[in-house]
């Protein structure tokens, strides 16, 4: 069953298009990657579905409604969360309180304070400390526990890699498996091809605005390096 | 010169000043929106005061049930209707919005109360004192004005570090664009921030019209104590704002030792000289 799609969507920043007739889909349960070169969209795609930024109201659907014009406040309790890029916490509140706030304004469900403790049992021995006080792969984790304190059908993650070492990376990826087999159907934008490929069960890879391909990945991926790296690039 | 007298005398103003300094505080803190027109809204409060007292023959404390409800939803209404489409760019519109809001507040009592004098009758409360040990005798007024403004200011801590509104304000605070990706209404919340502001306005400006009369124009100066409260204090925090107020309350009270006409003057320049030797003000916390 389809959960998200966008048809056409198309997205602005003032005069300036960023996005073109962007047809998207995922299913319930899937887990996709989008890659892409910088400026390729990624992250403006995302901010189009949570509703940070505008667009028609046909171009966006999650879970059969049109959901493009409606403000970011009411697409979060509709159940899409979002990771940001660079993971902006709140730099005057605590960890706990980052988490708290995650959940205070949006939908009921599983996830709660302990659970996101169980899954990040670091943050718990954490949580009284200022946000900014974290390394940057702890920041991260609470980044992501405030998006499933929202109790999110649908998690967005933008760029979590970024700026980490690779030993935590992969700490954080192994996280978001157990995300994912708890049913959460989730979305990772990267610009590490490889560590997103080997994540997903399919892939888009946008460039310039465009989907340039799309197809499987992980276990299931058919198309080859070279077509992949051609349609991130460009040649 | 009595100098302790003029130290506890000061302190009680200093609640006061503090009173009229928490809304301003929090509106900037919360939207970075400077209220030119926050000194005009505590006088609105005292006419608001003024007319129930009237209307209804209420005592003025007991008027504030009655004030308290409709600042906060004055607050509201202007937040949401008028002041939220002024805010996310410059910092100039909301100056110029609520400079504008200011003279029409102004122009409006001037018009409905006329330019005299009027003060807030609080019967035999007024005369009554308490002598303090040490021997200083200061009027009953004085001390349930800086109760009520540690009370508010206790009530307001509360409220900000411990319950999930306050976390909202915050949060807003730090990052409205982030704040919206939790599910924060931001125009909700700021709407909520003004009316929280002008609940202490309310308080302010009824406590203040017990004290000395107001006329229509009497806003801009609240606004100028309000202002140097703040930045005493340090932009931000919250008890710094009180002991902004009461440092500005012992200046005015040095000063008004020596000659009534020193009074406001006194004030002033215990601002400048803080401004000068700490420009950040005596506890900052906001840095930008």
């Amino acid at each position: 069953m389809t959960l998200l799609s966008t048809h056409n969507l198309r997205a602005y920043y003032g005069d300036f298009q960023a996005l073109f007739d962007v047809d998207f889909a995922i299913d319930a349960g899937e887990t996709v990657a989008i890659i892409g070169a910088n400026g390729a969209g990624k992250t403006t795609f995302l901010r189009a579905v949570v509703g940070a930024l505008d667009c028609e109201q046909e171009m966006v659907q999650f879970d059969g409604l049109p959901i493009g014009r409606l403000a970011a406040h009411d697409v979060v309790r509709l159940g899409i969360a979002m990771v940001p890029e660079g993971r902006k916490l709140f730099p005057s509140l605590s960890v706990e309180e980052n988490l708290r706030i995650g959940g205070d304004y949006s939908r009921r469900g599983p996830w709660t304070l302990e659970r996101v403790y169980k899954l990040f049992p670091i943050l718990a021995e954490r949580r009284d400390t200022p946000s900014t006080a974290l390394s940057g792969g702890q920041q991260q984790m609470v980044a992501i526990g405030r998006a499933l304190m929202s109790n999110p059908r649908l998690l967005l993650c933008d760029e979590l890699s970024l700026g980490l070492a690779p030993v935590i990376i992969g700490e954080i990826y192994a996280r978001l498996a157990t995300i994912s087999a708890e049913g959460t159907t989730l979305v990772i934008v990267e610009q590490d091809t490889n560590r997103a490929l080997a994540a997903a069960d399919r892939f888009y890879c946008f460039q310039k605005g465009r989907v340039s391909l799309t197809g499987a990945a992980g276990g299931k991926q058919t198309i080859d390096r070279a077509t992949i790296t051609a349609a991130y690039f460009g040649l | 010169m009595n100098w302790y007298s003029i130290l506890v005398q000061g302190t009680l103003l200093g609640g006061l000043y503090a009173l009229f300094a928490i809304g301003l505080s929090l509106t900037f803190g919360i939207m970075r929106l400077v209220n030119i027109a926050h000194g005009d809204l505590i006088t609105l409060s005292a006419f608001v005061a003024l007319m129930a007292v009237d209307m209804l023959e209420l005592h003025p404390l007991v008027s504030l049930a009655i004030v308290i409800p409709v600042m906060f939803g004055l607050g509201y209404l202007l937040q949401r209707g008028v002041l939220n489409f002024t805010l996310g760019g410059s910092i100039l519109p909301p100056l110029l919005v609520t400079f504008g809001l200011s003279v029409i507040i102004q122009n409006v009592l001037l018009e409905g109360f006329g330019a005299d004098m009027r003060r807030l009758n609080a019967g035999p409360i007024e005369i009554e004192s308490v002598t303090l040990p040490g021997g200083v005798t200061v009027g009953l007024m004085p001390i349930i004005v800086f109760a009520i403004a540690l009370v508010s200011l206790g009530g307001l801590q509360y409220l900000l570090y411990r319950t999930r509104l306050g976390r909202a304000f915050r949060a807003a605070s730090d990052d409205p664009a982030s704040a919206e990706l939790m599910g924060i209404n931001k125009n909700h919340l700021y709407a909520l921030a003004m009316g929280l502001a002008l609940i202490f306005t309310a308080l302010a400006g009824v406590l203040f019209a017990m004290r000395t009369s107001v006329d229509p124009a009497s806003g801009p100066i609240r606004l100028i104590f309000a202002f140097e409260a703040i930045i005493i204090g340090g932009l931000g925090s919250l008890w710094g704002t009180l002991i902004g107020g009461i440092v500005l309350g012992i200046a005015q009270s040095i000063g008004a030792a020596f000659s009534v006409q020193w009074q406001i003057l006194a004030g002033h320049v215990a601002f400048l000289v803080i401004l000068l030797v700490k420009p950040d003000g005596l506890f900052p916390r906001i840095k930008d």
